[in-house]
């Protein structure tokens, strides 16, 4: 359940994040060639869109919530809770221990459920649908991609494209601070910035950033570097256009294809690196690593209790597949230096 | 030469540097030492006895040299961390050193097979799928290991575990022994898994360098000479193709002592992954730290040698 005031501040990101995809729609219906890339994209990962849009659609169904509106008998419900579309969904649906999938009758002990036949994919120890967690995993997951990814993209591009283009002490300080943070293996700096930081969801995408942002820093570095030099660069320069202006209208647009290559490519690698940090005890809450974690010891149960944690590992990897599938589309038909169809 | 040499050591040393003090600021003024004792000793502890125990893990004294100059931790920090002084363990004052000592053997029986049977696994694959190029084999193949590489870690092992070890009983499910009549047994069913867990990624990867390579002239001039395309493939794709992946193999063998986090808490095995991860439950700092220092330790002297290595090979580099 979220704090009294954190849904209205969830509701008010999400609306922005959708406005925000608008006006990315628009931008990219305006211009020849992201129309045409987004065109050849549809083309040809169909199906692989459609269930990143699934995932997106219930991540957004489950970030706008609001108080009120629930029955007084409700069982499990705090009166005053703001509940998202989703718990709606799931409303008044808690068993007293597991059911099986479509079950009506208790997994072990064999009594008659309150809701028989209507659990889809089971429920856990606690009498959880285990439908309902996957939904709730999936804004979890979006989170934890998304989330990382605008703290650390923009920094990137900061640190990246002023150290490519001024060069000089700027590019030896950046370069120090990135060949620093490299030096570490990932998992361990996780590891330490999560413990140093406390557990939770803010500390969990921080540390996956300052960990994250290291490779595409590198990456918008040398891309600018080489930029830099271009002749329409110099020419812009030659005119006398001023250093910002010449960053904003033209070094940046021309990363633009790799901020969205990398976007894509690293989101899988975040939702996986935090499957591994739940098991390790410092994920976040609520997440599909945590659902596998606490379901791992139900194999051993006899007879097996296996929905829960395959329910969970199908939905991981079901957007990872997906997202993996889309990312390797996107760069073939952004970057002209891959060659088609050798992916 | 001799220039270079120096220049890229010096340049090694202040990355090691630049990680003493970024490992300074998040465990000792990020969290401080009293932090850090109120966790060990717990929140009910006295003062006095959190005195003594600062006392004995060196923690008693201010944090800043412009607060103390002759004892300070910063100081304190380089000082013992490059004479590899690392201290007791925060959680049971037990000496890291040997601990570290102890576990590297047991890690190291782990990922030297690991990465040996992983590239015996994966390079002939993906040479395989690099001389299928362009063909439903290579589609399938890129198909397969996207496949593969969107599953989690943790299904791998748990499903691992769950087939051949609960369910044909093939291999232990869990456990180590030193016994080298019996460690290979103990030792299969991670392996396996670690080699699946990775195989996707490894063969896309030597796929790219593959396919990268077959595109350079001199294959093509081997082609129009007549030569056979397997033997295209092995005498002249893979041969080239050898130097980015032994880049890639350098890379990784610092990281060999290390161990594996996963691999090694959940199979039992007691090395350093292991204590990485026994540091993490108990809030063991001093041992985590130490394991951070000397994972990037090694990441810098593998990259450092190869560079020099290099150097000696491709007198371009030197001039840069």
């Amino acid at each position: 359940m979220m704090g009294v005031d954190a849904y209205i501040w969830s509701n008010l990101m999400t609306v922005l994040l959708i406005a925000g995809a608008v006006y990315a729609a628009r931008v990219v219906r305006a211009q020849r060639l992201w129309r045409e890339a987004a065109g050849e994209l549809w083309r040809r990962r169909r199906f692989a869109i459609v269930v990143v849009g699934i995932y997106l659609g219930i991540g957004v169904a489950d970030s706008i919530a609001w108080v009120g509106g629930v029955p007084e008998d409700a069982v499990g419900v705090l009166p005053n809770a703001p509940l998202s579309l989703i718990d709606r969904l799931f409303l008044d649906t808690r068993e007293a221990s597991y059911s099986a999938p479509l079950a009506s009758v208790e997994f072990y002990g064999g009594k008659a459920l309150r809701h028989p036949g209507s659990h889809l994919l089971g429920t856990d120890i606690l009498g959880r649908d285990v439908l309902y967690m996957v939904f709730k995993g999936a804004r979890v997951a979006l989170l934890i991609g998304g989330l990382t990814s605008l703290i650390a993209i923009p920094l990137a591009l900061l640190f990246g494209v002023s150290a490519g283009y001024f060069g000089g002490r700027i590019d030896d300080a950046v370069f120090f601070i990135i060949s620093t943070l490299a030096a570490i293996p990932g998992l361990l700096l996780l590891i330490a910035l999560i413990m140093v930081m406390g557990r939770g969801t803010v500390s969990v995408c921080i540390a996956l950033a300052v960990t994250g942002w290291v490779g595409f820093c590198r990456l918008s570095r040398a891309e600018t570097l080489k930029l830099r030099e271009l002749d329409y660069i110099q020419a812009a320069r030659a005119l006398g256009v001023s250093e910002a202006r010449i960053i904003l209208r033209h070094i940046l647009p021309n990363l633009a294809h790799l901020i969205v290559i990398t976007f894509v490519l690293t989101f899988s690698g975040l939702v996986l690196s935090e499957a591994t940090l739940s098991w390790l005890g410092i994920g976040v809450d609520g997440s599909w690593g945590q659902m596998i974690d606490g379901a791992r010891d139900e194999l051993s149960r006899s007879p097996i209790v296996w929905w829960n944690i395959g329910a969970a590992g199908a939905a991981l990897f079901g957007l990872i597949l997906a997202v993996n599938a889309v990312g390797d589309a996107i760069r073939d038909v952004l970057d002209p230096r891959t060659l088609r169809g050798s992916e | 030469m001799g220039a270079y040499v120096l220049r890229r050591l010096a340049y090694g040393v202040g990355v090691v540097l630049g990680v003493l003090f970024l490992l300074f600021v998040l465990f000792f003024a990020v969290t401080e030492p009293e932090d850090i004792a109120r966790k060990a000793l717990g929140d009910k502890a006295p003062p006095e006895a959190v005195a003594i125990w600062l006392e004995n893990h060196g923690y008693d004294r201010p944090l800043w040299p412009w607060q103390n100059f002759q004892e300070n931790l910063l100081f304190d920090h380089y000082r013992k961390m490059l004479t590899f002084d690392f201290g007791l363990s925060d959680a049971d004052d037990s000496p890291i050193v040997d601990r570290i000592k102890a576990g590297a053997g047991p890690s190291l029986s782990l990922t030297v097979p690991l990465l040996v049977l992983s590239l015996l696994a994966a390079i002939p694959l993906s040479l395989l799928v690099a001389f299928f190029r362009e063909t439903y084999i290579d589609r399938m193949g890129v198909f397969l290991c996207v496949l593969a590489m969107s599953v989690s870690t943790l299904l791998y092992i748990i499903g691992g575990q769950y087939i051949i070890g609960k369910l044909l009983r093939w291999y232990p499910i869990s456990g180590f022994d030193a016994d080298p009549l019996l460690l290979p047994r103990f030792l299969a069913l991670p392996i396996l898994v670690g080699i699946l867990s990775g195989i996707g990624g490894d063969v896309r990867f030597y796929r790219t360098v593959f396919l990268e390579e077959s595109g350079r002239d001199f294959v093509r001039t081997a082609r129009a000479k007549g030569a056979s395309e397997p033997r295209i493939m092995t005498r002249h794709v893979l041969r080239n193709a050898l130097i980015p992946i032994l880049t890639r193999v350098v890379l990784a063998i610092p990281f060999l002592f290390m161990g594996s986090l996963l691999l090694e808490a959940f199979f039992g095995i007691p090395g350093l992954g292991s204590m990485t991860f026994d540091a993490i439950q108990a809030n063991d700092f001093a041992t985590l730290r130490t394991m951070v220092y000397v994972g990037a330790l090694l990441f810098i002297f593998g990259q450092v040698a190869t560079d020099i290595s290099y150097g000696f090979v491709d007198p371009r580099v030197r001039v840069e």
